[in-house]
């Protein structure tokens, strides 16, 4: 594994942008921020109308960091431990398991814990709960 | 206008995940690895953001629902199933898996993309794929007799 360092004041605040953005995305369109739904919708079949709504989200995800490389000339760290093989499989089931119960750590996690959902709440122990097994699997296992 | 803030909000959404760290695949595992508790190496930071993220949602939700519409659109698109049914388990379940083997959730993935990197282009292709997979699976006719389909509105 490689080290991270623990940083409080940093994560909040970023967390309190996350919080921010599915606030105003909200007031903007009346949509969840779910970032999983977002996604899967740019995918056919369309089912209304808001598919340029949706790619404009995307595109300001994919432009954040290009945007703070071209502000301060640096990027904060991008440590991908994992290789290709895992890569795959790691993205096939991350997009299943997204689609197929709904939401990920942003629709669930994020906006449907903060709606006082049950089922978002479940969904968030369970994928939490998988989370850390595959990690003590991957990192402990043998 | 709805559309060029909908990318001022994507891009909001992307400086959250930057500035908390969870861009980093690597700091999402040193949350996931719970022996880091015991091992002193264990980087809690996953929770602050969550909670950072939770408490200004929380509160702005309760505002924003308090107009009859939002801005742009005729209504307030929320889900309004109940149901604690087989979907919410088996695919958070899935969804988890595939987060502890590479660190990687959408949003972060995507994210990552913005830094040319070759990692998530793999994983996002590879996660594109899984979601056109769930949703042409919850379409096929014989399905609906197993489970129920997926409310749109919640993701």
């Amino acid at each position: 594994m490689i080290a991270t360092s623990f940083t409080p004041v940093a994560s909040l605040l970023g967390g309190a942008l996350i919080g921010a953005s599915a606030v105003m995305l909200m007031a903007l369109t009346g949509r969840i921020a779910g970032v999983s739904g977002i996604a899967a919708h740019l995918l056919p079949p369309y089912q209304d109308r808001e598919f340029a709504g949706r790619l404009a989200f995307v595109a300001g995800l994919v432009a954040a960091p290009v945007i703070v490389l071209l502000a301060t000339a640096r990027l904060p760290a991008l440590t991908i431990e994992a290789n290709a093989v895992t890569l795959v499989l790691a993205g096939f089931l991350t997009g299943f398991g997204s689609v197929w119960g709904n939401g990920c750590t942003s629709g669930h996690g994020v906006c449907g814990i903060s709606r006082l959902s049950l089922r978002s709440l479940v969904a968030t122990i369970t994928f939490m709960a998988t989370g850390f097994a595959t990690v003590f699997v991957m990192r402990h296992w043998g | 206008m709805a559309i060029l803030l909908q990318f001022a909000i994507g891009l909001v959404f992307g400086f959250g995940l930057l500035l908390s760290g969870m861009s980093n695949p690597a700091k999402v595992l040193n949350f996931l690895d719970l022996r880091g508790i015991a091992a002193g190496n264990w980087d809690p930071s996953l929770a602050f953001v969550m909670a950072g993220a939770v408490a200004v949602a929380f509160t702005g939700f309760r505002l924003v629902l308090r107009r009859s519409q939002p801005l742009f659109g005729e209504k307030f698109h929320l889900p309004a199933s109940r149901d604690l049914d087989f979907r919410i388990l088996s695919g958070p379940a899935i969804f988890g898996i595939g987060w502890g083997l590479a660190g990687f959730c959408p949003g972060p993935a995507l994210t990552a993309l913005g830094f040319g990197s070759g990692a998530a282009f793999i994983f996002v292709a590879a996660m594109l794929a899984g979601m056109w997979l769930a949703r042409f699976i919850e379409r096929l006719p014989s399905l609906s007799r197993i489970a129920a389909p997926a409310d749109p509105l919640e993701t």
